[in-house]
């Protein structure tokens, strides 16, 4: 008896030993290698939030899809939204390989027990809305995404380098809505200077809070699934789109933007951390909305679900027979 | 709250591309048999076109090599691919499980 329990905690500690060669070597841990609890939980929820993020994601751009202004626009945007459905799916995927179940994250959302991007609980109050959040929304998430690239748990990593090779069409589309509207009559110009005013400082705190405030990040970075810091991404992500801006003739609404040559960098004004906390914390002007749609859906598309099953069983039945 | 789709087993999809010489693992879903997961596969992994072959695969009939690290006290379990829950079935009137 002794001598087994020698033998199993010798065991467990050369796999914990075989996970941190492989975090250190930039191997890949891959969904049947030992991992540590801790690790495995926050990946699901990671994952699973990022999963949901997508979906949740499709309602404030599906809410344009009728109201296009042509019909090039009105098909880019549907193939935008199902482009999103469809890297929801891979994350759902991706997490279900550690062990959740799609019904229990499904439920977690529905019922208010895991998170979404908040970015998503603000509303789209007009067209430009929807340039202004494919242009910035999108191009946040791939700042952040193509770090993710090189995160430590291989499913994950895989869905990201898919997701990233779709997403550029995104920020494309909504760059180009820009173009066309500040190329526009002097009302498009002011609707889309109106968008990129009420969107840039949300999308700023998709970053998350200050690497000072950001009390999981240490854990992360130790297992490798976060590669760059808030602060770091956020900064990139600004000098980036500082200059698309300054090409589209629009003002970023920050007083304090200006452009630092020793540092090579944006300084900018500091985020309502008010707002973001008390966004965070469920203050979203859409969010009871936004999850209301969603268990919506969900509930009234069962009998599709049923439909899927019984003709499964029909065909089966009809093979059988046959 | 049962659903239906809890009964839908795991797809595991391949997908082998234009240029391609071989299927790759793409990625899983969810369906309730063979032709659902090959129209979802499709919709879901070839959105682009990148796909001229898909093939779908009940998980549960793939088995897999282990990781190199194998011991007597971990279940070399080769016919599950995943940690998913739903590969360890559950008894009839156990809840909580």
């Amino acid at each position: 008896m002794g001598n087994s329990k020698n033998m199993t905690d010798s065991g467990s500690d050369r796999f914990e030993q075989g996970f941190w060669d492989k975090i250190r070597e930039e191997t890949r841990i891959e969904p049947k290698d030992w991992m540590p609890e801790g690790y495995r939980k926050t990946l699901i929820r990671q994952i699973a939030q990022h999963a949901h993020s997508e979906i949740v994601g499709m309602q404030p751009e599906g809410n344009w899809i009728t109201r296009a202004p042509t019909l090039e626009r009105k098909i880019g945007l549907l193939a935008k939204v199902q482009d999103e459905c469809g890297h929801g799916l891979y994350l759902y995927s991706a997490a279900e390989t550690l062990g959740a179940s799609r019904e229990e994250l499904l439920a977690a959302l529905h019922e208010g027990r895991m998170k979404y991007s908040s970015i998503f609980n603000y509303p789209t109050l007009s067209w430009a809305d929807i340039g202004a959040i494919g242009w910035l929304v999108d191009g946040a998430a791939i700042v952040n995404q193509i770090s993710l690239c090189r995160n430590s748990y291989g499913p994950y990593a895989r869905a990201m380098v898919r997701i990233c090779k779709e997403e550029s069409f995104h920020q494309r589309q909504g760059y180009g809505i820009m173009l066309t509207l500040t190329q526009g009559t002097d009302d498009q110009q002011a609707m889309a200077q109106d968008a990129l005013n009420r969107w840039w400082w949300p999308t700023l705190m998709m970053f998350g809070p200050h690497d000072s405030e950001s009390s999981h990040s240490e854990q992360s970075t130790a297992w490798k699934i976060k590669r760059q810091s808030n602060d770091e991404l956020r900064q990139r992500f600004i000098d980036i789109t500082v200059p698309q801006a300054d090409h589209l003739g629009l003002a970023i609404p920050d007083p304090d933007l200006k452009w630092n040559e020793a540092e090579g960098h944006y300084e900018s004004g500091e985020i309502d951390w008010d707002e973001f906390w008390a966004v965070v914390k469920g203050g979203g002007p859409c969010r009871r909305q936004r999850i209301k749609t969603r268990v919506d859906a969900h509930e009234k598309g069962q009998w599709v679900r049923e439909a899927a099953t019984a003709y499964a069983h029909k065909r089966a039945s009809r093979q059988e027979a046959a | 709250m049962t659903q239906e789709s809890d009964q839908w087993p795991l797809w595991e999809v391949f997908v082998r591309g234009k240029r391609g010489l071989s299927h790759q693992h793409t990625g899983s879903l969810y369906a309730a048999d063979a032709q659902m997961a090959l129209e979802n596969a499709r919709d879901l992994y070839t959105r682009r076109q990148e796909g001229i072959s898909i093939w779908v695969v009940p998980s549960n009939s793939i088995t897999a090599s282990s990781p190199e690290e194998q011991g007597a006290f971990f279940e070399p379990a080769g016919d599950k691919v995943y940690r998913h829950p739903t590969f360890y079935p559950v008894p009839e009137g156990v809840e909580n499980l």
